[in-house]
């Protein structure tokens, strides 16, 4: 694959994946509707698990590139979460700013553990 | 403490969330821009410093933080300084941020680094990501408002 279509193909996927998690975001933020940030973390942890499944399928290379690297790294965000964290600190919602993040990091970390054994890693 | 909750100058959470989903077509052509470039350059620099376990990994650090850091600016910005605009969020937040930063390769990263018993790293990786994004959050957010008191 030429060096222009492939990084043509990371932009690409990259700004579908972006859109994905938005819609995804909004649709999990609007049905759950409550004070946490339930629609970031069910962006984060579905993608964490996909990440997981592509390492445990030994993917490598440019198809780790386009499928892990450009889809799933623009689907999952950090700045989001940081920024929510950060506002419902200034909610003076403490708990659920710890729990955010907490939540985030020891479910991120087994869903990509859990993608990896389902993928035979 | 009594803080003031007259004002909106601090939306928080909450109010960051008050609009009900809508799915328009140029507001996801924006994020899809957004996304293209915050890609690009995220994976441009995951290629050009190659990772291993037992190392730091600065491309996914160095991306995140910047990524918060320009978040907050442009969220607080969007939010409370300039009048609303469906577009430069969507553009700018949602595609450039969201996809310049990534929760999943730290989630990786970090499980990688359990893996090989890298205990040290994977605690002062988890540490850092958390406690710079979070302060640059923090900072890009106070600056934007110093600057409207300012004015």
């Amino acid at each position: 694959m030429s060096f222009i279509l492939l990084w043509l193909g990371v932009g690409l996927l990259g700004g579908l994946a972006a859109a994905a998690r938005f819609l995804i975001d909004a649709t999990v933020s609007a049905d759950t509707a409550g004070r946490f940030p339930a629609g970031t973390l069910a962006v984060n942890l579905s993608g964490s698990v996909l990440l997981g499944l592509l390492v445990g399928i030994a993917l490598r290379g440019d198809a780790y590139l386009l499928a892990g690297t450009a889809v799933i790294g623009s689907y999952t965000t950090f700045s989001t979460w940081m920024l929510e964290s950060h506002r419902l600190g200034e909610d003076e919602e403490r708990w659920l700013l710890v729990a955010n993040i907490a939540a985030s990091l020891a479910l991120g970390v087994a869903a990509v553990a859990l993608g990896q054994l389902i993928g035979g890693g | 403490m009594e803080r003031d909750r007259s004002t909106e100058s601090r939306p928080g959470f909450k109010l960051m969330r008050a609009s009900p989903p809508r799915f328009d077509r140029q507001e996801l052509a924006a994020i899809f821009v957004g996304g293209f470039l915050g890609a690009i350059v995220r994976a441009g620099l995951a290629q050009g410093l190659a990772e291993r376990p037992d190392r730091w990994p600065w491309a996914t650090f160095i991306v995140n933080v910047l990524a918060a850091l320009l978040l907050g600016y442009f969220i607080t910005r969007l939010q409370e300084r300039l009048p609303p605009s469906l577009y430069s969020r969507a553009l700018l937040g949602t595609g450039v941020c969201g996809a310049l930063s990534t929760f999943s390769t730290m989630a990786l990263e970090l499980l990688k680094m359990i893996e090989g018993a890298h205990w040290t790293l994977a605690a002062g990786y988890t540490a850092a990501s958390v406690g710079c994004g979070f302060a640059a959050v923090f900072l890009s957010t106070k600056l934007v408002r110093r600057a409207r008191l300012g004015t």
